[in-house]
């Protein structure tokens, strides 16, 4: 069963595109007072500068919230609440988001995350195989995009990948705002139920992966929500974003085909790409919800403390102030300072591998398949309406 | 130019040594900035300099221009 949400403004899309509104309102206002998917209200931040403001003063822009939205109407009692919470780097500021943050970090370095290519190389290239020897058409999204960094986060991690079907199809559905809350809610309890397998099973055998480095090097300053909280974090985040940026960076080359020729032919073209493909899409359309820890001002409009903050990390990254024709893909710009990844100390921690799996995987399958083209229409492409994170229902491609 | 980093501060995006690999590193241990160069080339100025404002965690200074 589904329903249609009334999706906020920085949500909705036009194809690739925010919707015109966000640009009248980044341009007239700056700060407008919206309604979230929960039925709160927010002020939402639309502005580059504005953005980064939010995103990097955490004292006065709050990422752990007080209250619950809903918790009411859920029945969620304090002490699940409590544990939902635990480890979930998001809702936390410093110092208690330093701490889990620090544990993290050394894994998710550049250099660490680099030793990953070979590996990750070899992924791709089973993928392509598969799809090669089964030959066109195909949907890319499920073929392609989805299992290959479903793939690597498993074994970063150390959950099985035998459990993919199950854990994609959660996920899928707990970010997707057509399905019901109530169904979203256990399906979050359903998600917890299998990390906290993965995590009593590094707990009894730590491993070489990343749930087995936790246990190990810091199993006595974590507590088992928390281990639970950060596996599932890095679990979701980890195939959800980069899947839906591989789906949609390869339609957004594929109605681009200079573009898209220079990523094939070009590898020096490649990193520039992933970095222009982030900010174009802006797939997370806005931070976390901040909470104003005080009165503050923002494009010349005084906030109450208490106040929910939206900051439109899709408005930043098409505002004119930080790029110049913003709304064109332009993967020769080279722009650094975009916000697809956020700003501030809650910036992703997967930055480094979500960009080395892209780097591998865009020119890779480019490559393989030189005559890649839509299946469909493009008009007939089913772009995901309802989801926290911007993606594709299936890209069917033939080559 | 001089560029300088603080540890304490940084949350290791990586973001600098993406911009300026010749400047930028992060160490194994902890995956934190490590500054390899402190005087920086002309030819890695405006890497650096890019790096500097757009760092997450406003963690980089340039100390003398």
């Amino acid at each position: 069963m589904t329903q249609t949400p009334a999706m906020p403004l920085h949500m909705q899309r036009v194809g690739f595109d925010p919707v015109a509104e966000l640009a009248r309102l980044r341009a007239d206002e700056g700060v407008t007072e919206v309604v979230t998917p929960f039925g709160m209200r927010a002020f939402l931040v639309t502005r580059y500068e504005d953005i980064r403001t939010v995103l990097s003063d955490p004292v006065r822009f709050s990422n752990a919230r007080t209250d619950f939205p809903l918790a009411e109407q859920l029945r969620l009692d304090e002490a699940e609440i409590s544990r939902q919470r635990a480890g979930q780097l998001l809702g936390l500021d410093p110092p208690e988001h330093t701490r889990l943050r620090r544990m993290l970090t050394p894994e998710f370095s550049v250099r660490r995350i680099r030793r990953l290519a070979p590996r990750i190389e070899e992924i791709v290239t089973s993928h392509l195989d598969d799809l090669e020897r089964e030959g066109p058409p195909a949907d890319l999204v499920s073929r392609f995009a989805l299992p290959v960094p479903s793939l690597v986060i498993c074994e970063l991690l150390g959950v099985p990948y035998s459990e993919r079907e199950q854990f994609q199809r959660r996920t899928a559905r707990q970010l997707d705002l057509s399905v019901p809350l109530a169904e979203r809610v256990t399906l979050n309890r359903e998600s917890r139920q299998f990390m906290q397998e993965q995590v009593s099973r590094a707990q009894a055998a730590p491993g070489d992966d990343l749930l087995g480095m936790l246990v190990r090097d810091h199993g006595d300053e974590l507590s088992n929500d928390e281990l639970v909280g950060v596996g599932l974090l890095l679990l979701i985040a980890g195939h959800e974003t980069t899947a839906n940026m591989l789906g949609l960076g390869t339609l957004a080359l594929l109605r681009h085909p200079d573009q898209l020729a220079q990523v094939r032919d070009d590898p020096t073209a490649v990193e520039p790409a992933v970095e222009e493909l982030l900010r174009w899409l802006s797939i997370v359309p806005a931070g976390i919800l901040r909470t104003t820890t005080t009165e503050v001002t923002l494009a010349g409009r005084t906030l109450p403390a208490g106040a929910l903050v939206a900051a439109s990390l899709v408005a930043a990254n098409r505002d004119a102030a930080f790029v110049e024709d913003p709304n064109r893909l332009d993967i020769t710009r080279g722009a650094l300072g975009h916000l697809a990844f956020g700003h501030g100390v809650h910036h992703c921690l997967g930055a480094p591998l979500a960009r080395l799996e892209m780097t591998i995987a865009f020119p890779a399958l480019l490559r393989r398949f030189p005559q890649l083209a839509l299946a469909v229409p493009f008009e007939e492409v089913g772009f995901r309406p309802h989801h926290f994170i911007f993606g594709l229902q299936s890209l069917p491609v033939t080559w | 130019m001089r560029v300088t980093a603080d540890r304490e501060v940084c949350i290791g995006s990586g973001n600098c040594v993406f911009s300026a690999p010749a400047v930028f590193d992060q160490d194994d241990d902890e995956g934190l900035v490590v500054v390899l160069t402190a005087q920086v080339d002309d030819e890695d100025a405006d890497a650096v300099q890019n790096a500097v404002a757009n760092c997450p965690s406003g963690a980089l200074r340039i100390v003398d221009a």
